[in-house]
């Protein structure tokens, strides 16, 4: 089977685009990718598209009609926080059968003023507040309090997450937010459900990325062995049976067991990898997905924070897009968005927050209900 | 309308609470007879190793552990903050979760790992219909009441 690459990327500043369509921003960040490939959207063989909250209303078509009404084939995908992540994965999955040697994956949401996320409609009375909270900031804080209990993790800790995802951020023109928020203003903002403030939960916002995917003979073809990312491992896993996983959703197992198998795909594990874009939904979410991604030791994961390995600069950085926590997650973009960072550094044109001699960096994305999608970027041969 | 939801009795808050008539508030949990899986909620085939016919109605038990907590300062609209939300590991088997009450919502007075006892109570609020509903909730275990 052909080997699989990233020709072409891009992805929209996140943000507030009230007055723009589901399908004028996906358009947009489609054509970005195509111009970065050097492609036309007559090249493009098949259009996967992901948006969760739109997936039923063919947003890959709209976004045909807005550039380009090829009458190619089309596929709409909504997969909870792995949505971006799945439909990429679609597109490299028919790349890698060869069916097709030029795909485009776009990912789109449109949640900017979105309240807080959680919980389904039920019969009879809500159960919020009553059962317990179904919000998600309560439900990772719960699966945060969990490492606690094991490991002692503090509310210092985690909120040094924030700090730190803010703080890359900064350097980082597409984020949502670029500012510094110290430890005490992380700390001191409201409290949303203990130990998650205000500032270690996810921004809702609008935003759109996409990749052009290629087989190997089309990167030769088209000369781009320069530029082209190699995807070393797609993988995607939802959550096996765990004895608590119908009231506290198991978001360690699966992502432990996505990891394995793209280790195994790559022929490369954790320490192989240069740096790592992880699905910090919220900040206690960062912190589990340290030791379920194996970039240190079980119990570690409070250490790895007070020895700031994972800041830029550090022995392994994490989220140096800023991350959901400052970049924002518009749930349906983010999992192309943290391709299109990686593959960013893995091309050396990252700027101020380049990972210097980056070679090899993963991507991981996380939904509720559960699925774990994981990617494997390896640099341009150059 | 409340005399007849009064004269019709409250309703479970969800279906594996059980309201038997002239019997006390129950949970019911299902357990496989295959692999020895609980679940909340009635089925027939088993999530954990798929076997089928093998679910067992079980009572499950009104002790049980604090596993994990949050506690929850915004909630959704109408909804009355702080409160403790609780992952309990029953005794015997089984997890739920629920409101942690008769504690402060602090950090420094709740224990993960404290044990704690399963509690019925009616629900503040009613359904459009004006049915009242039966809901249960977990306390610190021994408070001798
Ligand atoms: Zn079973």
């Amino acid at each position: 089977m052909s080997d699989v690459y990233i020709g072409g990327i891009d992805m929209l500043a996140f943000g507030k685009y009230p007055e723009r369509s589901v399908e004028s921003l996906g358009g947009e960040a489609a054509l970005g990718a195509l111009d970065d490939a050097g492609l036309s959207i007559r090249d493009v063989q098949a259009l996967y598209a992901g948006s969760l909250m739109q997936a039923s209303a063919n947003p890959g078509q709209r976004i045909l009609k807005e550039i380009g009404q090829t009458g190619i084939p089309v596929v709409n995908c909504a997969n909870a926080c792995a949505t971006g992540a799945t439909a990429f994965r679609e597109g490299w999955t028919a790349v890698k059968a060869g069916l097709y040697d030029a795909v485009l994956a776009v990912g789109v949401e449109k949640l900017a003023g979105a309240g807080m996320l959680g919980g389904g409609g039920s019969k009879g009375i809500s159960s919020e507040g009553l059962l317990g909270s179904d919000s998600m900031p309560c439900v990772f804080a719960e699966a945060g309090m969990e490492h606690a209990r094991q490991y002692g993790t503090t509310f210092e800790q985690f909120a040094m997450i924030s700090v730190k995802n803010h703080h890359h951020s900064t350097m980082n023109p597409k984020a949502r937010y670029r500012m510094e928020t110290p430890l005490e203003e992380v700390m001191n903002a409201e409290m949303i459900s203990y130990p998650n403030t205000k500032l270690m939960c996810s921004v809702n916002v609008d935003g759109a990325a996409a990749a052009v995917i290629l087989s190997e003979k089309k990167v030769k073809e088209l000369g781009l062995s320069s530029r082209a990312v190699k995807v070393r491992a797609s993988v995607l896993m939802t959550d096996p049976y765990t004895p608590r996983d119908q009231v506290m959703p198991d978001v360690n197992t699966c992502t432990r067991n996505a990891a394995s198998a793209a280790w195994e795909m790559a022929g490369v594990g954790p320490t192989d990898l240069d740096l790592v874009e992880l699905h910090d939904c919220f900040a206690t979410a960062e912190v589990l997905h340290y030791e379920n991604l194996g970039l240190c030791a079980d119990g570690d994961a409070p250490k790895l924070i007070d020895d700031r390995d994972t800041w830029l600069g550090g022995r392994i950085p994490v989220n140096v897009s800023g991350g959901l926590l400052s970049k924002g997650h518009p749930i349906g973009a983010t999992g192309i968005a943290n391709l299109y960072e990686v593959s960013t550094h893995l091309r050396g044109d990252a700027g101020e927050r380049q990972v210097e001699g980056a070679r090899l960096g993963l991507t991981h994305v996380i939904g509720l209900g559960t699925c774990c999608g994981i990617h494997v970027l390896e640099a341009p041969s150059s | 309308m409340s005399d007849d939801a009064a004269a019709a009795g409250p309703l479970p808050i969800v279906p594996y609470l059980k309201l038997p008539e002239g019997g006390d508030p129950y949970l019911e949990g299902h357990r496989c007879a295959a692999c020895g899986a609980y679940f909340l909620g009635q089925r027939d085939v088993c999530g954990a190793c798929g076997a089928r016919g093998r679910m067992e109605a079980v009572e499950l038990s009104r002790n049980g552990e604090l596993h994990a907590y949050s506690i929850t300062h915004r909630s959704f609209p109408g909804i009355e903050v702080p409160f403790v939300s609780a992952i309990v590991d029953l005794d015997g088997g089984g997890t739920i979760k629920t409101n942690l009450i008769g504690i402060d919502p602090d950090p420094e007075k709740i224990s993960m790992g404290m044990k704690v006892e399963v509690v019925f109570q009616i629900a503040p609020r009613k359904d459009r219909e004006g049915n009242e509903y039966m809901t249960f909730a977990v306390q610190p275990a021994n408070r001798g009441d």
